[in-house]
């Protein structure tokens, strides 16, 4: 029943994707965050996939795992606004390197991957089932 | 009369396992539509099933004595050779996963595991209708 494992690797491809979703999340909601506990501006993170075969035996299951979550190196976007107490000398605010276009295109590719996950679970599902009713007539 | 029972099924049979093989395939393609430098991959069906049913055929070794030994390890055919895909759009990332072909792959082995499926029901069917007899 090979077809078990089509479900392992949806279902990986869905964790993994919901995994970025987060991280589009939190993105989005710190977009104007101009502290964070270490008192730096936040940084935009960023999920890296890694294809993991499901089992040592079997080589044709690729699952997908999330390797690590990795922050965004571009240097903070400067805002001037010396009223601000977070301004430099020169009265600018150091603001989070967030692009919220990106985050929303990778939010759009994050759900669309998770939905096709869940049609390919599905098809699988509907395959088991026949599979399993056979020979009842 | 079990091993023709056995090879009166045997072609769904195999039919069935390597769908679900392939089945495995393609949706490792899907999930991985994001990963970089993952490559697509998929096997020659028609290649494989034609090595499977040929090989199932030539399977046992003459012999003089029921007492010589069979080889107990033959070659796996439900493993067939996993060839690349050829990229139709290059991107960026390294990454060769298209997804309207794995898609169309796809939906199309779901529908003839789904065929190989009512065939065997409808073997299954006829062979009762011989066992109970009218």
């Amino acid at each position: 029943m090979s077809m078990f494992r089509v479900f392992d690797v949806a279902a990986s491809g869905m964790r993994a994707q919901s995994a970025r979703l987060n991280v589009v999340a939190s993105n989005l909601a710190n977009a104007e965050s101009v502290t964070s506990s270490n008192g730096q501006p936040y940084r935009a993170k960023q999920v890296v996939f890694q294809a993991q075969p499901m089992t040592v035996s079997n080589k044709q299951s690729v699952g997908v795992q999330v390797a690590g979550v990795i922050e965004d190196q571009a240097p903070p976007k400067l805002v001037f606004d010396p009223k601000s107490p977070f301004a430099d000398a020169n009265g600018y605010v150091a603001m989070p390197n967030v692009n919220v276009v990106e985050e929303m295109t990778n939010m759009i590719s994050a759900s669309r991957s998770y939905q096709t996950n869940i049609d390919v679970m599905n098809t699988a599902k509907t395959l088991l089932l026949r599979t399993l009713s056979l020979g009842q007539v | 009369m079990l091993g023709k029972i056995d090879n009166y099924f045997r072609n769904q049979e195999t039919a069935l396992k390597m769908r679900s093989y392939r089945q495995e395939v393609l949706a490792s393609n899907i999930a991985n539509a994001d990963t970089p430098n993952y490559k697509a991959r998929d096997f020659d069906f028609k290649a494989a099933f034609d090595t499977a049913r040929a090989e199932q055929q030539t399977a046992t070794l003459a012999m003089s004595n029921p007492r010589h030994l069979q080889p107990s390890t033959q070659v796996d055919i439900f493993s067939p050779e996993l060839k690349y895909r050829n990229e139709r759009q290059p991107s960026i990332d390294g990454n060769t996963v298209d997804m309207d072909t794995e898609m169309k792959e796809f939906t199309d082995n779901a529908i003839r595991y789904q065929a190989a499926v009512t065939f065997v029901q409808r073997r299954i069917e006829s062979m009762k209708t011989a066992l109970t007899g009218q």
